[in-house]
């Protein structure tokens, strides 16, 4: 569906914002860029839209050449930037229609904004100004927009940055369904977001990629490398039994108060599952395990787990 | 395209300013009106629409400074450019419904001066010659070019920054040196140097159309401004794309 290769992005005459970007996306893919801010997340997803030029490299949606062909690819995308591109000042009925005109969308105007309508759930807004809606409708709002047309590809960049809670959940769900029958991509820089949408996510650092991954690979390198143990039992003695349990790199105390259990931070190598020898040597010793969960890594942790894998890689 | 004309026009009338940009239009043109041909019981309108030229440097920054600083700001140009349209398309489509506005406001207006001139000369003895119906539409004409040549600097300004406060003051600063521009024609004795500035001035070709003449030249030369300038917004456009 997305064909990038050896795509560049220099603005002015500074260090490269995309850096050798080469990279394929399937049809019904859901691709989750993953970086920190200013990684050129934004800027890829800019330039497959056709809203930026590349500096090089080439850029094919569809089939079509997003340089030389651009009305043809354009016609395939459907995108909500960074920040949503509503106009206030318009009803979102008048803007949903205006973005239908735009895109010179031949199907039944009146259904296909009513079920886009239905599906983002924004009916009770239908009729107020956008100016008068909250952050999380306006969000809402701008992916209406990009749904418009029924386009196969999506791209949103940052979909659940600024939302409460609630609306994070929902908005992931909706990503989730429109993934059956879309090709999606969509970029953040919080890790729990890909494993909860993608199926592949793609970690991009200062310009290039760092990793391409499956997502429940990702998982295998990076989200089990660490786990917060809550067992019951005098401290340094269990402390002592999880070191002992094979497979364990470190074990810490977590400053987290209760008076009967206390929480370790335990790190594990890479390629071991420790969690059931962890059950196993803490019940041995009658110390019970009251709590274990997946201590998800910063992004930075991340970079370390995948730059180790490749290290390893390239050595194997 | 038309989707982008359309949405133009409707936003003249959800913010204030396409009520502005009419009321302040029908209170000058009104006033002048009355002032150089009613009141003096004349029918020559070329005094009218000279002054009214003049107040062109004001209005026109009204319809032109928001139509694409306001778009970078709010970064609602991404939609438009990410969405099948050509940049032209865009820019034309923005020029299109100033436009629109300006021709309306201005064709109510003449109508109301022309249907109010006619009453006065019918009735008044000491009128001096019939109203030239022919000369006044020629004039029109002519005033609707220029305001479209403004209309374009006005956009292309716009796209040079985000701010519709800087864009109309530029707007004002460029259209009041044009009219300058005019004055120093006339002040210039160096024939060199006044040919050169008759060429850029966009007023002085607007005098034959006062004489009630249908130059083909200056609608020539006024829509090759206007071109001109929307070509120069699709530049300014393209280079931000590829910096």
């Amino acid at each position: 569906m997305i064909e990038i290769s050896n795509l560049v992005k220099r603005y002015g005459k500074g260090k490269a914002a995309v850096d050798d970007i080469s990279l394929n996306i399937g049809k019904g893919e859901i691709v989750g860029f993953l970086g920190p801010n200013g990684a050129g997340k934004s800027t890829t997803m800019n330039i497959i839209t056709g809203y930026l030029s590349a500096t090089s490299g080439t850029v094919k949606v569809a089939g079509y050449d997003v340089l030389e062909n651009p009305m043809e690819a354009k016609k395939h995308i459907g995108f909500l930037p960074e920040q949503p591109p509503l106009y206030l000042d318009m009803t979102v009925k008048e803007y949903l229609g205006f973005v239908f005109d735009l895109k010179k969308c031949t199907l039944n105007k009146k259904a296909h904004i009513n079920e886009i309508v239905d599906i983002l759930n924004i009916g009770d807004y239908f009729k107020r100004p956008i100016n008068q809606l909250s952050k999380g409708y306006r969000q809402r709002v701008g992916l209406a927009q990009a749904l418009i047309s029924s386009p196969d590809i999506l791209i949103f960049d940052e979909p659940t940055v600024g939302l409460d809670p609630k609306q994070i959940i929902e908005i992931r769900e909706l990503i989730s369904s429109l993934g059956k029958n879309h090709t999606v991509i969509l970029s953040t820089h919080i890790l729990p977001e890909v494993n909860a949408v993608c199926d592949r996510v793609v970690i991009i650092d200062k310009g290039r990629i760092v990793a391409d991954e499956k997502t429940s690979e990702l998982e295998a390198v990076t989200g089990m490398r660490k786990m917060r143990v809550k067992a019951c039992g005098p401290r340094n003695e269990v402390l002592r039994t999880l070191q002992n349990v094979n497979g364990v790199v470190s074990v810490s105390i977590l400053p987290e108060r209760d008076a009967d259990s206390t929480s370790f931070l335990v790190e594990a190598q890479t390629n071991v599952d420790v969690r059931a020898s962890i059950f196993h040597a803490l019940a041995q010793n009658d110390y019970p395990m009251i709590g274990l969960e997946g201590f998800y890594s910063s992004l930075e942790d991340v970079f370390i787990a995948i730059l180790d894998k490749n290290k390893k890689e390239g050595n194997a | 395209m038309s989707a982008i004309y359309k949405r133009e026009l409707m936003a003249y009338f959800t913010s204030p300013i396409g009520y502005v940009f009419s009321a302040i239009f029908f209170a000058i043109s009104g006033g002048l009106f009355v002032a150089t041909t009613l009141l003096l019981g004349s029918t020559d309108t070329s005094a009218y629409f000279m002054f009214m030229l003049i107040f062109f440097v004001v209005l026109i920054p009204l319809l032109t400074m928001k139509l694409m600083s306001e778009e970078k700001k709010l970064k609602t140009e991404q939609i438009l450019m990410t969405s099948p349209v050509s940049l032209l398309g865009i820019v034309s489509a923005k020029f299109f419904a100033a436009f629109t506005i300006f021709a309306v406001t201005l064709g109510v207006s003449s109508i109301l001066n022309v249907v109010s001139l006619y009453n006065m000369a019918k009735k008044q003895v000491y009128v001096i010659e019939k109203m030239n119906l022919p000369t006044f539409a020629v004039c029109i004409l002519g005033v609707l070019l220029i305001g479209a040549a403004f209309i374009a600097i006005g956009i292309l300004i716009s796209s040079l920054t985000e701010n519709q406060i800087v864009a109309a003051v530029a707007s004002i600063g460029a259209f009041g040196f044009i009219l300058a521009s005019q004055l120093l024609i006339i002040g210039v004795e160096n024939e060199v140097i006044r040919v050169i500035l008759k060429w850029f001035s966009i007023l002085d070709r607007f005098g034959n159309f006062q004489r009630g003449i249908f130059d083909i030249t200056a609608v020539i030369y006024y829509v090759s401004l206007v071109a001109i300038f929307l070509f120069l917004t699709v530049r300014v456009y393209e280079k931000r794309r590829w910096e």
